[in-house]
């Protein structure tokens, strides 16, 4: 039996169930398009992580209390717990060559009243006028935290859109006053909206003086965060050793108390995450294909049992036991094929449809579409191949008196 | 030609679990027959007779317990199942009391199925089914239908020439009329005579009805696994000229 031959014999035999087909094609289909949707989201997450990290600017260092391990994650560094990195520390680093600024900041939640009533929960950041220049921000309205605010301990913040529009709507929040913790703080400046970058909002914060924050608000002398900028990117790796060794010396200990970690470890670190997400996706998403695969090899079986009869006559004018497995197994493939096919197609609609409408970036990438078409050809042998086998097994005699 | 010594087939029944030993039953039993090239032959008996039995190792779908049977001077009682598919493809061709035609494709793709496995071309195939069909006195106009749309003696028509397409050494036809009404039965029995006298098939007749054997020039008598008589059949119904 040649290929044009099998080609045309599975076509009929699937043309004569339309509807079994269909509905088995559409387990495969529902599959793919899932596999293909979810990877997409994933890729699109990592991608989208990477330029707003990148933008972040490569050349800076982030110095935290505590150890924060590479690759377990730098969400829960016990950054609340460890106070080990002081203002001193900050203004020690200033003399190490390279180094253009340094940012002390200490931030913590609060809850945020503003006059009208309403009131939110964010992230409230101690900073210096150097922050302006590290964390890369830009005014809407109004002004910065200055040196002379951090000198006179003054009551003034800075408000990121997001934390605005809770707070005030679409009044204008400047000059009005907001309290936080229960003191009063007068809104100086409105941050311009940055845009979520993965799975921290740069928007949803409201910024106060260092010395406020520590004095005032936190009543702590420590800092969560220094960060630093490094005039060249190819002097990082100096930069980092010199601040390590000079924190070391000036906590008077032999193992780190602190972490200093650069943009290229949180790359990495928030790529393992969206990689484990993405794989996660993929894998609840693979569990459907497998459900999809079971569906075949249901309707595959009923099918053997159905054309008993029709596997009797071929063997008894000559069909040989792998004519009859072929013939079935190209059956299978062919239906999971073809749900690979439109699986793809649905996938790729379905992850434009979720970037258009609910904003979330994605990516298909070429490598996800061929390895669904694979996969997709292999469920269809693996799942086949059992059905296939039993017809091929059946005794011709017995098979003919079927009935 | 085929010769048959001392076929004997034993079916063992394994009582699963009991412990006793498996019951043997002996379908055939020591059948020793030639067919010469060209004759016409009638396997008669009453069901439970081992006239199936018989059948299918004649047929090559079963291989005897015991004996030799030689197809064309080729010893068939020992061969494996894609050897035996082999020999059913090139030198047997069945006729079924139910048809057997394949409901999804029309005509002429049903009485080419044979070369399909034979792995001849389609213009081949199809000159072959086309011949076969004539000779089958099976009328043209017909050949693009689905079996469904056929009357049962059409649809044996297609059978038979679906058994002459790969130019078989024996046809074996089981119980050809058994689904067909009287007439068409004798119809069908005339195309067997028809293709016996006029080209020389060698041609098998499983029947359990006397009547339709004595269409064949000879009759092989069997009982409880045993042949019983084998002769000239005497008594001969011939072609009315239809």
């Amino acid at each position: 039996m040649n290929s044009s031959d099998l080609f045309q014999e599975t076509y009929s035999a699937l043309l004569a169930n339309k509807a079994r087909s269909f509905l088995t094609i559409l387990g495969i289909v529902i599959g793919i398009a899932s596999v293909i949707a979810m990877v997409s989201i994933g890729q699109g997450a990592q991608g989208t992580i990477q330029t707003s990290i990148e933008g972040l600017g490569s050349n800076l260092l982030t110095i935290l209390p505590g150890i924060v391990q590479p690759g377990r994650g730098i969400v829960s560094a016990g950054r609340g717990t460890a106070q080990t990195v002081k203002n001193e520390d900050a203004e020690s680093l200033r003399a190490i060559p390279d180094v253009l600024y340094v940012s002390a900041e200490h931030q913590r939640r609060f809850q945020i009243i503003s006059q009208a009533g309403n009131n939110t929960n964010s992230t409230v950041i101690g900073a210096t006028a150097e922050y302006v220049s590290v964390r890369n921000v830009s005014m809407d309205r109004g002004a910065f935290i200055s040196d002379q605010h951090n000198r006179s301990m003054a009551r003034v913040a800075v408000l990121g859109p997001t934390v605005a529009g809770d707070l005030f709507g679409s009044d204008d929040p400047l000059g009005k006053t907001i309290r936080i913790n229960k003191i009063n703080f007068k809104v100086i400046g409105i941050l311009k909206a940055k845009g979520s970058a993965g799975f921290f909002n740069p928007d949803d914060v409201a910024i106060v003086p260092l010395t406020t924050m520590q004095k005032i608000l936190a009543g702590a002398d420590y800092l969560s965060t220094i960060a630093v900028t490094v005039s060249d990117k190819d002097k990082m790796p100096e930069v980092q050793a010199r601040a390590t060794e000079l924190l070391l010396e000036r906590h008077r200990v032999a193992e780190p108390d602190f972490s200093i970690i650069s943009q290229a470890d949180i790359l990495g670190a928030l790529t393992q995450v969206t990689t484990t997400f993405t794989i996660f996706l993929a894998s609840i998403a693979g569990i459907s294909l497998l459900v999809g695969g079971i569906g075949i090899m249901n309707m595959m079986l009923t099918t053997v049992t159905e054309r008993t009869r029709e596997i009797g006559l071929r063997k008894a004018i000559g069909a040989k036991n792998k004519d009859i497995s072929l013939q079935f197994l190209a059956e299978a493939v062919m239906l999971t094929f073809l749900g690979g096919v439109i699986g793809v197609a649905l996938g790729w609609l379905v992850a434009v449809l979720v970037s258009q409408f609910a904003g979330i970036a994605t990516s298909v990438s070429i490598q996800a579409v061929f390895l669904a078409f694979g996969v997709s050809a292999a469920i269809g042998i693996v799942f086949g191949y059992y059905p296939a086998r039993q017809a091929s097994l059946k005794n011709p005699i017995e098979a003919l008196r079927y009935e | 030609m085929i010769v048959c010594k001392g076929i004997t087939k034993i079916y063992k029944n394994h009582s699963a679990g009991s412990g006793e030993p498996a019951i043997e039953t002996a379908a055939v039993k020591n059948a020793t027959f030639d067919i010469r090239d060209g004759e016409f032959v009638a396997i008669m008996g009453p069901s439970g007779s081992g006239k199936s039995t018989l059948m299918h190792i004649l047929g090559c779908l079963d291989t005897p317990t015991l004996g030799t049977y030689l197809l064309d001077g080729k010893d068939v009682s020992l061969m494996d199942d894609n050897e035996l598919a082999e020999i059913r493809n090139q030198k047997i061709g069945f006729v079924f009391q139910a048809f057997n035609l394949l409901p999804r494709a029309n005509v002429l793709r049903n009485v080419a199925l044979p070369l399909v496995y034979a792995g001849a071309g389609k213009e081949a195939r199809e000159k072959a089914a086309a011949d076969a069909l004539a000779s089958a006195a099976f009328p043209q106009n017909f050949w693009g239908h689905l079996p469904n749309q056929l009357s049962g003696g059409m649809m044996q028509r297609v059978a038979i020439a679906r058994a002459l397409v790969n130019n078989p050494s024996l046809i074996l036809a089981d119980e050809p009329t058994g689904n067909l009404d009287t007439k068409t039965g004798e119809a069908v029995l005339h195309a067997f005579q028809k293709l016996h006298m006029e080209q020389g098939r060698t041609i098998v007749l499983i029947t359990h009805e006397s009547y339709i054997a004595e269409y064949a020039e000879r009759i092989i008598h069997i009982k409880d696994g045993e042949i019983i008589e084998d002769g000239k059949n005497h008594r001969r119904r011939l072609v009315n000229n239809i």
